[in-house]
């Protein structure tokens, strides 16, 4: 056992952990943030996938002692203090890109890392091959590439987020 | 996965030593493809050295050459400015390796070291004759792959930089297994002032390979119609649920010349 | 008003929790106290198993307790839902699906022993130290082999391997129209075997009271009640009263989350026997060896034409892979859920089908998404394309010539089911002109002129839905009724809270049954809460699947609600000192006709809770009913959709451009979820089409066992995907819904076949099986000459 510190979703942290312990199972089984999922063992689904220092990384492929130090933020962090949701999360309901919810923290966790890393603009073409580490089984993507297409604009300033 | 001692140490010497102490220590980079084994416990290592403090992430170019840092992520080198003017080919290959997430840890050496004969950057090493710097020697492209999983590398012995010699054109075309994303066949063609140099990375039974055949043909013509009526041999074509060796076989002049056709 | 009623796409109630992270599946779930179980599964595909030695294993740190097939002697075997008879009248070959392995192994996963442990990893490393003595026995792998003469046996007791031999329809009305034929065009098909991959892994949680004797079973299924039932009666012996089964949040089910697994019963068990909660969670890997496989046919199909294409006759022989064990419903889909659907949209005049099941060293099949139905879809719609090439008619024509026409319902078929309503040339004409299927050569022009071989392919079906009523499942082998149950509980101040039999496992439930409550009883979303997946709380249900969700758990909700307002409807005339038949009630408001008295909704609830002025001799205090729908018959959905797909020929890449589907659904409560159904089912269409491959070696060993191998569909695979409606509504139940859920994956597969053959027509290639792999199209390519000349 090794005791490591880290910031996770904007909080210091510290946690005991194996050195075999994956960042996921660190993050759900010792902090409680079950929102991280694990739906494969080959580094596939990128169900798991969370931000460790801004960079979009799946947590399943990551061990808990690699992330000492690092600042990590998981999609319970991407909510604000009062409870409103980050863009992304608001396209994803407005556009029903998410069925049973399950692949959905880690398809938004890519897709914010996806449109900030593309502040020139993002055609379909592109978003779907930027989604090739997310596995959706339920909506087909065609409402996940919509929600992503529409966060780019609020996410990038260039409209106002509509207003519900 | 087992258990095994973590160590993360700060400089070369202190990395070698670890490993060197131990037969059943094995380095860790990226881990894209090492933690996915340990996760299936098909390796079992004692301790698990972790080389991402020895500063070994950088790209830079000297000498006419372009020199990674073997700890330098897929997404770095893909980005970097530097790689896009000298060597785009190159950018253009690592930007294509697994997916956004897998090119923000995966690294150049990393991949180098385990050398799986689906991996995209064996390719680009041989077919641009890269020389591949250790702690202790410098390794030739054409001596460092020697079959699918084996290199000339020891094991205690760390590479450090990946040199490459910037040719006059370039380009890697891919042909993606469906399932896993991994090359099923990829080819890297590059011309220099002395003659062209193919690679196949993906298709062959024994890892990457140099195609003897073809890099005659493109030296006399660098043309897509330069490879017409060359063949590959099928006997020494992988097959699996994904595709026949006749299948790759094909594929591998498909890929050539589009390669030769993007390299322009 | 209701703005968000029926026919609103309402913002989904589930989706805040599921984007913040604050979703509640199985393995997010712990227990006090809680223990970790793992599996030891069989590597071998077929072997006597003559020892499990596990004394070395019990020695390891943190081993609570280890348990093999000796230790579930005493316990039922996991059981099968669905009796067929062979044709002889005989019942199919059962055999007993032990919990644990017993005697032999006879899959590439099945279960050995149960490990367990303080964590995981511990029992993971105390599963290495069993020691196994398994001595190999010749494996049978697919249908071909095990139907082989002297095939190795997977169950002693199924001769030949065969589980029943079943027939439907009239053979001899059949032989007649053959003899008739002015042609007879035959095609024989496979339907590819598919691993379902919700992207959410099994898990469980088995837990017992000490004090109470009560067992509770979290674990991710599509229908706790019915697990409940299996488990509790048939394989643990424990009543309903001690044994309750929540299914909370499940990640995609399917068809793969309704069956009674092996593990479910194994930890159930033995947590009462180490008096702690033991938690299982499936790896991905695990998943594929494990989790019933969908498809596996393998079919030679027959149709007999008249010289001016009208179907005479139909005949279809099926071998149906079964798998090694009887999962749940597997008997039910080759039989009742394909083969009764093989009149498609057609009057075909006679049908006549045969399906041997047939037992294998594989990992049970049983239902997929579509279940059976995409089978004679495929089946059917491949025959027909093939059947107007070889008739020189064109692929439009001689599906328009054949339809049922929309003023012959209700259309009995000859075989078996009576379609209540439809209209199939409104959504085939829908689909082509959304399509723009007359402008489709030119693009297949352009196309030509970069080097891509384009085509269009058109498939239209009926499926059939909500297996009904639960006295003609009996008859046809069900061993359970099929009804729904809703319990409407208003309280007193006026919110309501649903509790349905039906499960939502990424169908919106919760915002498409709000939707009904806020239309019949007039109460806003945000006094409304549906309840599910959880026996201690809802009082009995069948749970979700054969996209029933909503035309029986829905009607269920319907005449529940019914029986609210005909109480409210008595409390309102005696409080406005009216006659109960001049009480209207609309919009929420229980008021008196021709007058403006009027009391809303929580008024009387209120009344009913607080009774103080309340006809108290005629009717109970309170406002909570409960409904049990049967329906009358099954719903028929029905649709057409067309596929647009580019070939590469250099490399036989497949890229599928355009994807239309006009479906009719029924009467559609949430048209937002209801394209969402359907994208996600053509995505799994076009997975099965082109990309899925369950693929077994020689020995037995699944090859495709990972997602590095096989080819789950991501986003650069799957283009836009337009969805219509042409709405008829359902004749029997009070909502006119026909269901939506399966739709995708039924109607898709055969167009997108149907793309590619088009595509390659100057190939000569006939026919293509799924999935159509790139090497696939290109050894065609290959193999094939072009034909230009000829076409």
């Amino acid at each position: 056992m090794a005791q490591i510190s880290l910031t996770v979703n904007g909080k210091t942290v510290s946690a005991d952990v194996e050195s075999r312990t994956l960042l996921v199972e660190m993050l759900r089984d010792k902090l409680h943030l079950t929102g991280t999922h694990v739906g494969c063992d080959t580094s596939q689904c990128g169900a798991c996938v969370v931000q460790v220092n801004g960079m979009s990384v799946k947590a399943c492929t990551m061990l808990a002692v690699q992330a000492e130090g690092a600042k990590v933020l998981t999609i319970e962090g991407l909510v604000n203090e009062d409870g409103s949701l980050h863009p992304m999360q608001e396209m994803f309901r407005e556009h029903h890109a998410l069925q049973c919810g399950y692949c959905t923290p880690g398809m938004v966790m890519s897709a914010i890392d996806l449109v900030n890393s593309h502040p020139e603009g993002l055609t379909e073409e592109q978003i779907r091959h930027g989604l090739e580490g997310n596995l959706c089984r339920c909506t087909g993507y065609h409402n996940i590439v919509k929600a992503i297409a529409a966060a780019w604009p609020i996410m990038h300033n260039k409209v106002p987020m509509a207003a519900e | 996965m087992y258990d095994f001692t973590y160590a993360k140490p700060a400089n070369i010497a202190d990395a070698v030593k670890t490993l060197a102490a131990d037969a059943e220590a094995k380095a860790l980079a990226g881990g894209m493809t090492f933690i996915p084994v340990l996760k299936q416990r098909l390796n079992k290592p004692s301790t698990v050295v972790d080389l991402s403090a020895l500063g070994l992430n950088y790209i830079k170019l000297e000498g006419g050459k372009l020199i990674v840092g073997a700890m330098t992520p897929h997404g770095t080198v893909a980005a970097s400015p530097e790689v896009k003017k000298a060597l785009p080919a190159l950018a253009e290959l690592a930007g294509n390796i697994g997916d956004r997430q897998v090119r923000y840890r995966g690294t150049i050496g990393g991949s180098l070291a385990n050398n799986d004969p689906s991996a995209c950057y064996p390719a680009a090493v041989l077919a641009l004759g890269a020389t591949i710097k250790t702690n202790t020697r410098t390794i030739a492209a054409d001596d460092y792959f020697q079959g699918m999983f084996t290199t000339a590398l020891n094991p205690d012995e760390i590479i450090t930089e990946v040199h490459f010699p910037l040719p006059e054109k370039a380009a890697y075309a891919k042909f993606a297994n469906p399932a896993s994303r991994y090359a099923m066949v990829g080819v890297f063609v590059a011309k220099f002032a002395s003659g062209v140099r193919v690679a196949i990375t993906g298709a062959g039974q024994n890892g990457v390979f140099r195609h003897a055949a073809f890099e005659a043909a493109l030296s006399k013509s660098f043309t897509p119609d330069a490879l017409n009526g060359i063949t590959t041999p099928v006997d020494e074509m992988n097959a699996d649920i994904h595709g026949s060796a006749p299948y790759r076989a094909h594929l591998v002049g498909v890929m050539a010349k589009r390669a030769v056709a993007a390299a322009g | 008003m209701v703005v968000d009623g029926i026919g609103a796409s309402v913002k989904r109630k589930e989706d805040l929790r599921f984007l913040s992270g604050r979703g509640n599946y199985v393995d997010d779930m712990n227990r006090p106290g809680q223990a970790y179980g793992h599996f030891l599964r069989s590597d071998v595909p077929h072997g006597k198993l003559n020892k499990v030695d596990i004394s070395a294993a019990l020695k390891k740190p943190g081993v609570i307790a280890i348990y093999t097939g000796d230790d579930f002697a005493a316990v039922g075997g996991v059981p099968c839902g669905w009796q067929i008879h062979s044709k002889d009248g005989s019942p199919m070959v059962e055999p007993r699906h032990p919990v644990l392995a017993a005697g032999k192994v006879r899959h590439v996963g099945d279960p050995i022993a149960l490990v367990v442990a303080e964590t995981k990893q511990q029992a993971k490393d105390a599963a290495e130290a069993i020691i196994l003595d398994i001595e190999s026995l010749p494996a049978v792998a697919n249908l071909t082999a095990a139907l082989a003469p002297n095939a190795a046996l997977v169950h002693d007791e199924a001769k030949g391997n065969i589980c029943f031999d079943w027939h439907i329809g009239d053979k001899a009305a059949v032989e007649a129209g053959f003899a008739k034929a002015h042609k007879i065009v035959r095609l024989d098909l496979t339907n590819n075997r598919l691993v379902p991959n919700a992207m959410e892994p099994r898990a469980a949680i088995g837990d017992y009271d000490v004090s109470s004797g009560e067992y509770t079973l979290y674990t991710t299924s599509q229908n706790p009640h019915v697990i409940r039932l299996l488990m509790g009666a048939f394989v643990l012996g424990i009543p309903e009263h001690k044994l309750r089964v929540v299914a909370p949040d499940v990640g995609g089910g399917f068809g793969s989350k309704i069956f009674h697994y092996a593990e479910e019963a194994a930890l159930t068990w033995a947590a009462a026997k180490v008096k702690r909660p033991i938690k299982w969670t499936a790896d991905r890997t695990e998943a594929f060896i494990t989790d019933a496989h969908g498809r596996d046919h393998i079919s030679v199909a027959e149709l007999a034409l008249d010289a001016e294409g009208h179907f005479l006759a139909l005949k279809v022989d099926t071998q149906a892979n079964m798998g090694a064990y009887l999962s749940t419903f597997a008997p039910s889909v080759p039989t009742y859920l394909s083969a009764t659907l093989l009149a498609g949209v057609y009057k075909t005049a006679a049908i006549y089908a045969e399906v041997k099941a047939v037992f294998t060293n594989t990992v049970p099949v049983d239902a997929y998404r579509g279940a059976g139905r995409p089978e004679a879809t495929f089946l059917l719609e491949r025959i027909v394309d093939v059947a107007a090439r070889e008739m020189n008619m064109d692929r439009v024509e001689i599906r328009k010539k054949n339809f049922i026409p929309k003023d012959a319902f209700p259309y009995q078929t000859p075989i078996a089911l009576q379609y209540d309503s439809g209209d199939y040339l409104a959504t085939f004409d829908g689909a082509l002109k959304a399509a723009d299927y007359a402008g489709f050569e030119a693009r297949r022009k352009a196309a030509a002129a970069k080097g891509k071989l384009r085509g269009i392919g058109i498939s239209t079906y009926v499926e059939a839905c909500g297996i009904a009523p639960s006295a003609v499942a009996g008859a046809l082998g069900a061993r359970a009724g099929l009804y729904e149950v809703a319990n409407i509980r208003v309280h007193p101040t006026g919110s309501v809270t649903v509790f349905t039999g039906a499960h939502s496992h990424g169908q919106g439930h919760e915002t498409t049954f709000a939707q009904l409550v806020s239309e019949q009883l007039g109460v806003p979303h945000d006094m409304i809460d549906i309840v599910h997946g959880d026996t201690g709380k809802v009082p009995f249900g069948m749970g979700t699947y054969g996209s029933r969700s909503l035309s029986v758990g829905g009607s269920a909700m319907v005449k529940a609600m019914d029986k609210i307002i005909d109480k409210g409807k008595k409390i309102a005339a005696h409080l406005m000192e009216a006659d109960v038949h001049d009480i209207e009630f609309k919009d929420g408001k229980f008021s008196v006709v021709g007058t403006d008295k009027a009391k809303s909704f929580g008024e009387i609830a209120l009344t009913a809770y607080v009774p103080h002025n309340y006809p108290i001799e005629e009717l109970e205090p309170g406002l909570e009913e409960t409904a049990f729908y049967d329906p009358k018959n099954f719903t028929y959905p029905g649709g057409c959709h067309i596929c647009e797909v580019e070939i590469d020929p250099d490399t036989g890449v497949t890229q599928v451009i355009n994807f239309t589907a006009v479906d009719d659904v029924g009467r559609v409560i949430n048209p937002m979820i209801v394209e969402g159904q359907v994208q996600g089912g053509v995505a799994q269409g076009i997975g099965q089409a082109l990309l899925e491959h369950a693929i077994y070696d020689e020995s037995g060993q699944l090859l495709s066992g990972s997602m590095m191998d096989y080819t789950m569909p991501r986003a650069d695979n799957i283009p836009n995907i337009f969805v219509g409606t042409e709405t008829t509504l359902c004749t029997h139940n009070p909502l006119g819904s026909k269901g939506v859920g399966e739709v995708g994956a039924i109607g898709s597969p055969p167009a997108v076949i149907n793309a590619v053959v088009d595509a390659l027509r100057d190939y000569g290639v006939r026919h293509v099986d799924m999935p159509a792999t790139a090497a696939k199209i290109w050894s065609l390519i290959d193999a094939n000459q072009p034909k230009m000349a000829a076409e």
